[in-house]
């Protein structure tokens, strides 16, 4: 890669001798295995969170029960050899009701995470290119963020019967305008750029322009949102299932394991205390990764948080 | 000056139309008959229908939202389908606490957190620094159930240093007040001190390389002053706005934090009122929280042009 010296003249420039490759160019690594390599954290976060799908794929191989599968004979017992994490209140297997509980709060975190990117993102495209119907919009989204996210949700889910797919609806509006805001941002401070003055000048049509220039430059911050998003989704499900709003009682998810657990907690702490460390561990997960994205993707970002 | 401040108080006017808009459709869209609920079981359609009429169900929903709206202005949020007893009364019994959990948070949180971001921000990229950064990832990793039962459960049950759950209100003395509110505080305050810490640090980063902070300390001003006079005050609209907008991490993390420690405030209020579908009660709850949570950006914008004259509307 080194240019020959410049000490050698013109005449013999011609025919200088390629250097021997003592060390052979290795492209420096780029994707998401070069990430890896250079960030412990996002490796880290990015492995807990590989375990925690594998978990919720293999969650009937994995020495699991039924679930739901009652035994009022053995209720609340601690953790024991046949019940590893004991039993609840109604006798079934915590350690499987955590294990199933896995795939509702990754299902609602990455279904979230990405219906709220396509869905910010369409309100903020929209917004930052359409100038009539941007102080509108803004206003909309400007109230519905007033609104405390979990409180939002919360007061959705009222409106419903409880359901997977009703809490995802229900956080996904709470969190869309988030990602709506930012996309807006991003695109009126795109617009301004000199490339893109250019494309319009060229007399590059509209959808082309955002297709090709805008876009692309919306996807690394919104990447980084959602990865947020979904961490909070998870929380906000799980907070949700805990105060009754949230999936049916009868589904292991890792809110509702705790609030069957949460009148015992004092005698029975181990109810509560492992759908509890499960759930920070991904959420801690989840954010780990966005971090090490935030980092990696979007160096002025970093700088300033 | 003033004109700047009427008109940013002007411009809360039609945020606070949409959120009012907002939750009206909500208990617009609600199932659920009112009329049919206050009319009871043995009534006939025709009692039913003279009630709703009464109520003024059948009319537009852009009249009905007026009249809602109008009734809001003159501090009348309806009425409690499960108790019968007026939104404004049952909030104001439950006020209290959370009011004084609220506000304890806040003036822990930052205390806390403001000296943790600026130290973390003087020793930037030592094992500090890197301490403070991994308290922040972590507060906003764990959610704030397991925060709270975890306190509860080392302070309270093994240690016994402090109440396990409840609350006492501050008429009956300060610090049985005080005793029973620092673990729920704490335990709410975990996302907003990671919040604040972490903003704390990045702007101070920023503002202890400018120029004026190397004179200062070229004239051989102290690391003190330094920090907290010359770097601290040019670093807080960030650390201000944050602590705003954080105020709505607050507000959902109370409605569970009361629930971990039986605190009987309005958190409780709308959970009960979920699981009863008491539709009013749930309306005038967020209705309340968004307004707060409004006048407090509102008072923190206003701020802002006092920390920093250069701000202009």
């Amino acid at each position: 890669m080194n240019a020959p010296s410049a000490s050698a003249g013109p005449a013999d420039a011609v025919i200088a001798e390629p250097l021997p490759d003592v060390i052979p160019y290795r492209r420096p690594l780029t994707g998401v295995l070069g990430l890896v390599r250079q960030n412990k954290a996002l490796a880290f976060g990015l492995a807990l969170i590989i375990t925690m799908i594998l978990v919720a794929v293999l969650a009937p191989y994995l020495w699991t029960v039924d679930p739901t599968a009652l035994a009022t004979s053995r209720r609340t017992r601690p953790p024991s050899e046949l019940n590893w994490f004991g039993t609840d209140m109604l006798g079934r297997d915590i350690y499987s009701r955590v294990v199933y509980g896995t795939r509702v709060s990754l299902t609602v975190g990455f279904s979230v995470a990405l219906c709220a990117s396509v869905i910010g993102l369409a309100i903020g495209l929209v917004s930052g290119m359409v100038r009539w119907a941007d102080g509108i919009i803004m206003r909309f989204v400007d109230g519905i963020m007033s609104i405390p996210p979990i409180l939002l949700a919360v007061a959705l889910m009222a409106l419903t019967r409880g359901s997977i797919e009703n809490v995802i609806i229900a956080i996904t509006v709470a969190e869309s305008p988030r990602v709506a805001r930012l996309v807006r941002g991003v695109v009126l401070s795109l617009r301004e750029q000199p490339y893109v003055e250019a494309a319009v000048a060229a007399g590059t049509r509209a959808p082309m322009i955002i297709l090709r220039h805008i876009l692309p430059n919306t996807l690394a911050p919104m990447i980084v949102q959602a990865t947020y998003i979904c961490a909070s989704a998870m929380i906000t499900e799980a907070i949700l299932s805990f105060i009754g709003a949230g999936v049916p009682p009868i589904t292991p998810s890792w809110g509702n394991i705790m609030a069957e657990g949460r009148t015992l907690w004092q005698v029975k702490p181990f109810i509560v205390a492992f759908p509890a460390l499960f759930l920070s561990v991904t959420v801690l997960a989840v954010n780990l990764v966005g971090d090490g994205l935030r980092d990696a993707l979007d160096p002025r970002l970093a700088k300033s948080l | 000056m003033l004109g700047l401040v009427v008109r940013r108080i002007v411009s809360t006017v039609p945020v606070m139309g949409i959120v009012a808009l907002f939750v009206f459709s909500l208990l617009y869209i609600a199932p659920g008959d009112p009329a049919a609920v206050i009319a009871g079981d043995q009534a006939s359609p025709a009692d039913v229908e003279k009630i709703r009429q009464g109520l003024g169900l059948d009319r537009p929903f852009l009249v009905r939202f007026g009249g809602w709206f109008w009734g809001i202005l003159q501090g009348d949020l309806g009425t409690s389908i499960f108790t019968g007893l007026p939104v404004t009364a049952l909030i104001g019994q439950r006020i209290e606490p959370t009011l004084s959990l609220m506000v304890l948070t806040i003036l822990l949180s930052v205390s806390v957190a403001v000296p943790l971001g600026v130290l973390a921000a003087w020793k930037a990229g030592t094992a500090v620094d890197r301490l403070v950064m991994a308290f922040a990832v972590l507060g906003f990793s764990i959610p704030v159930f397991v925060v709270g039962y975890l306190l509860a459960y080392v302070f309270a049950l093994e240690l016994d240093w402090l109440p396990v759950q409840g609350y006492t209100p501050i008429g009956k003395g300060l610090w049985p007040w005080f005793e029973n509110l620092i673990l729920p505080s704490l335990t709410l305050g975990c996302v907003y001190i990671a919040l604040i810490a972490r903003i704390t640090r990045a702007s101070m980063l920023e503002v202890l390389q400018q120029d004026y902070v190397r004179t200062a300390r070229a004239k051989g001003v102290g690391q003190p002053t330094i920090l907290f006079v010359h770097a601290l005050k040019n670093a807080a609209v960030p650390i201000v706005t944050v602590i705003g907008i954080g105020v709505a991490l607050l507000i959902g993390g109370a409605v569970v934090t009361e629930s971990v420690f039986a605190l009987p405030g309005l958190g409780r209020l709308t959970v009960d009122a979920i699981l009863r579908r008491d539709y009013p009660v749930i309306q005038g709850v967020v209705l309340l929280f968004s307004f707060v949570y409004v006048l407090i950006n509102l008072a923190i914008d206003l701020i802002y042009t006092l920390i920093d004259p250069r701000i202009r509307y």
